[in-house]
């Protein structure tokens, strides 16, 4: 039998990728160990080492081919005493399916376990914040980091990014790819694996008047530096009686990835928005990302910067502008409606927006509010949409308990509790750590069914 | 395991090998010139009376919460600031009272804002383990043990960034010596050559536990071995020899050859913090360093014996010196509590 050479994925979050370029031609014989492809991913190129031994019988995907999915056939090995006519048996039958089981999810309408990357619908309104007229382009959210960054670093000699990985690797996630040639070692600096310590010695750094870009490689890594971001970062300017503070901003991506685990997964916004002396911002959009982060690298204080790595792959319309800068704490009403509101940030968006969108053919009217900031809270613009629909739905990744919606819903019955039709629900992720399990992850994490269910649930309409 | 078997060996030996090394390295004692040798001691005095009162105000439920005092530590802060340079930063843990006394801040400013007042160097909102100033280059005054120490190495980043030429001193004691992230911190300032003098107050008691009960080996001086940072032992009891040793440790880091390591072996006489009992050691351990190695007393013999101060100007100073602490105990029960309005200030810039 003919063995098929599938497109492999080669990170965590990958669906589809770039088949660049084939090292090996029709005919050719191929060793386990050979270097048979080049397939470039979002984040890097890699290669494709054969598995099996034979001759490599089809090319099926030619090379220069884009958004070769995961587990697409790319080729036809023959093994030992085979010719060429099993090569047609083969290229007819149907790829083997190597991807485990997937379960149906609960009363959930079927929804890919990650986003696929793509633009927001079309009734996304206007933002505000982009003078009328100007001209948009596309971006990923990776490149719109890494431009907010080389923009601020290009105005100001005294910002700099430190981080694991960030220099010679150009970044485990490619955030900040490019940045070393333009700005040099000095400038741009791997640190050793000490997230303590560089945190610490980033708030120094800052406490010195520099204005430091500290990169975790994610978040979950910041947990080992708390104590410098929490005691030192937070605090100073209240116990120097306003004389001294850290002009800082800690960066990378926090939250689920895809199949990473308990230790690789967790959503830490209601961790850091639960300290005074700190700003937390978590994008959704490239343009959340860009005008954010400028904003914050500009900011006095110490901001957490929460990015996703699902998000970072994403393509959205950013303004084509020299200085495109946000304020922080501003939410944006990223969609028009009437009859509820859904609060939503970073990768919750997602959801929040396909289940506008699906609420639509249903007649439901789903105004949804993209927070941007997380502290401070800009819960006005919360309440205006509220006092509108009367119902509100809160959408995000973390657990329940304590989180930024039980937040949200206790300053909502505060404010605008005879606005309320309907008990404010929420959607987040399950109250257990993160399953590695392709079945259980997709259940831990919130889906666009849930939202859909919650917002039947509060008009009342299930 | 030859590496493992060497070092206990050496902590088992370290008290005898110190002090020959220490002989050794030069030039072990400062040659202090008789302005120096007042300059010294006015400093010393005036730490150790601001101390004192704290101790008494702190008694009369004036001063709340933690207080540390530097009483008997003094020739350490006093030898390195005698050695810096303009610009050159201190940062420190909470014993800091000194620190700031050193850096030529207020005693009034300090004193008012262990009475939590509004005329105190963080307007009453830090307390006795967080004041600062940027002019004075003094950056804290921090409470977690060990902070210090990633944030002083960012000091020297900053220094090193910006080619000024400034040296940021780190103090510590020897509790926080075992804290991780003063290795992560030590990695981080040898691999990228910055300027900064990690100065270990060694009191010999982190809190009620002695160096010995807490270190797998002793001689702290040697921490930075394994990183490839110099390091020495310095009789922190002599503001010369803290001096001395200050002196080569900031030139060897101006000139960018990386951190260094000052092990100063001194004593508290008072308990880890006020409401310390300090029954872990004797009253007799606590006599026998007041009377033969007292820091303050070594410069007043000094001074008598080379004729440079009679004892009518030794107590004139005392008087000065009292004096000050006595106007700003003064302020510090006489200047107003801070508005409630700065309850919600300086949160956010």
């Amino acid at each position: 039998m003919p063995i098929d050479i599938l497109m492999p994925a080669l990170s965590p979050t990958m669906e589809e990728g770039k088949l660049a370029k084939w090292l090996k031609s029709e005919g050719d014989t191929v060793t386990a160990g050979d270097v048979i492809a080049e397939i470039e991913t979002d984040k890097a190129t890699m290669e494709v080492e054969a598995v099996d031994e034979g001759t490599l019988g089809k090319i099926l995907v030619a090379e220069g081919t884009d958004a070769v999915k995961v587990n697409e056939k790319i080729a036809i090995l023959l093994t030992e005493g085979e010719d060429a006519s099993a090569i047609d048996a083969a290229a007819s039958a149907p790829a083997a399916d190597a991807a485990p089981a997937k379960p149906e999810a609960p009363s959930a309408p079927p929804v890919a376990s990650a986003p696929t990357p793509q633009a927001p619908a079309p009734e996304t309104a206007e933002d505000p914040e982009i003078p009328a007229g100007t001209a948009m382009k596309s971006s990923t959210v990776r490149e719109a980091l890494r431009d907010a960054m080389a923009e601020e670093m290009r105005r100001d000699p005294d910002v700099f990014v430190m981080g694991e990985e960030v220099a010679e690797y150009q970044g485990a996630y490619k955030i900040t790819q490019g940045l070393l040639d333009e700005f040099s070692a000095k400038r741009v600096i791997d640190t050793p694996i000490t997230e303590h310590g560089f945190a610490g010695l980033g708030v120094g750094a800052a406490m010195a008047g520099l204005r430091p870009i500290v990169e975790f490689m994610t978040f979950n890594f910041a947990m080992q530096a708390m104590d410098q971001i929490i005691n030192s970062a937070a605090k100073t300017l209240y116990m120097s009686g306003g004389q001294m503070g850290a002009p800082i901003v800690f960066r990378g991506p926090n939250g689920a990835a895809a199949r990473v685990g308990a230790q690789h997964s967790q959503d830490y916004a209601a961790w850091f928005a639960h300290v005074p002396g700190l700003k937390v911002v978590v994008p959704y959009s490239a343009a959340d990302a860009k005008g954010l982060l400028k904003a914050a690298i500009r900011d006095p204080n110490p901001v957490i910067f929460l990015e996703n790595e699902i998000l970072y792959g994403h393509s959205f319309e950013i303004p084509d502008m020299d200085d495109f800068v946000l304020p922080i704490g501003k939410a944006k009403v990223e969609r028009g409606g009437t009859d509820v509101t859904l609060v939503s940030w970073g990768i919750g968006m997602t959801y929040a927006m396909k289940a506008a969108e699906e609420l639509a053919g249903m007649g439901i009217s789903a105004e949804v509010v993209n927070l941007r900031t997380i502290r401070p809270l800009d819960i006005d613009t919360v309440l205006a949409s509220v006092r509108k629909t009367g119902r509100l739905v809160t959408v995000e990744e973390a657990f329940p308990m304590c989180s930024v919606s039980s937040e949200i819903a206790f300053q909502v019955q505060e404010k605008a509790f005879d606005y309320l039709d309907a008990p404010i629900a929420r959607v987040t992720g399950k109250d257990v750590p993160m399953p590695y399990a392709a079945n259980l992850e997709k259940l831990a994490l919130p889906n666009v069914g849930e939202v859909i269910d919650a917002v039947k649930a509060v008009t009342y309409t299930a | 395991m030859a590496a493992t078997s060497k070092t206990t060996s050496a902590s088992s030996k370290s008290t005898s090998r110190t002090r020959s090394s220490a002989k050794k390295a030069e030039p072990a004692i400062a040659e202090f010139d008789k302005d120096q040798e007042l300059h010294a001691y006015r400093e010393m005095l005036l730490i150790r009376r601001f101390e004192e009162k704290a101790g008494q105000l702190y008694g009369m439920g004036l001063i709340g919460g933690f207080c540390h005092l530097y009483i008997g530590q003094e020739a350490v802060v006093v030898g390195l600031q005698m050695a810096k340079r303009d610009g050159d930063q201190m940062i420190t843990g909470y014993r800091d009272h000194g620190h700031m006394l050193a850096m030529d801040l207020d005693p009034k400013g300090v004193m008012a804002e262990l009475t939590g007042r509004r005329g105190g160097l963080s307007k009453g909102k830090g307390g006795s383990m967080h004041m600062f100033s940027k002019e004075k280059h003094f950056y804290g005054g921090h409470g977690i043990v060990g902070a210090q120490v990633p944030l002083g190495t960012g000091l020297g980043f900053a220094n090193k960034y910006r080619e000024n030429g400034n040296v940021a001193m780190a103090f510590f004691g020897d509790g926080a010596s075992n804290q991780g992230q003063v290795y992560e911190s030590f990695n981080m300032a040898e691999l990228w050559k910055l300027p900064v003098v990690y100065v270990i107050e060694n009191n010999k008691y982190g809190m009620g536990t002695s160096v010995a009960r807490a270190s797998a080996t002793t001689d702290l001086s040697k921490r930075g071995e394994s990183f490839g940072i110099p390091g020495e032992q310095v009789d922190g009891m002599d503001v010369r020899a803290v001096n001395a040793a200050a002196t080569k440790a900031l030139e060897w880091c101006r000139s960018g050859k990386g951190p260094y390591i000052l092990e100063m072996i001194t004593y508290r006489y008072r308990g880890h913090s006020m409401s310390d009992p300090a029954k872990y050691r004797s009253k007799d351990e606590v006599q026998k360093m007041r009377a033969e190695h007292d820091p303050i007393e070594q410069v007043r013999k000094r001074l008598i014996e080379e004729g440079w101060a009679s004892e009518d100007d030794l107590k004139g100073i005392d008087k000065d010196v009292r004096a000050r602490v006595a106007e700003a105990a003064e302020y510090a029960q006489t200047d107003p509590e801070p508005d409630a309005s700065e309850l919600y200030t300086d949160i956010l810039i």
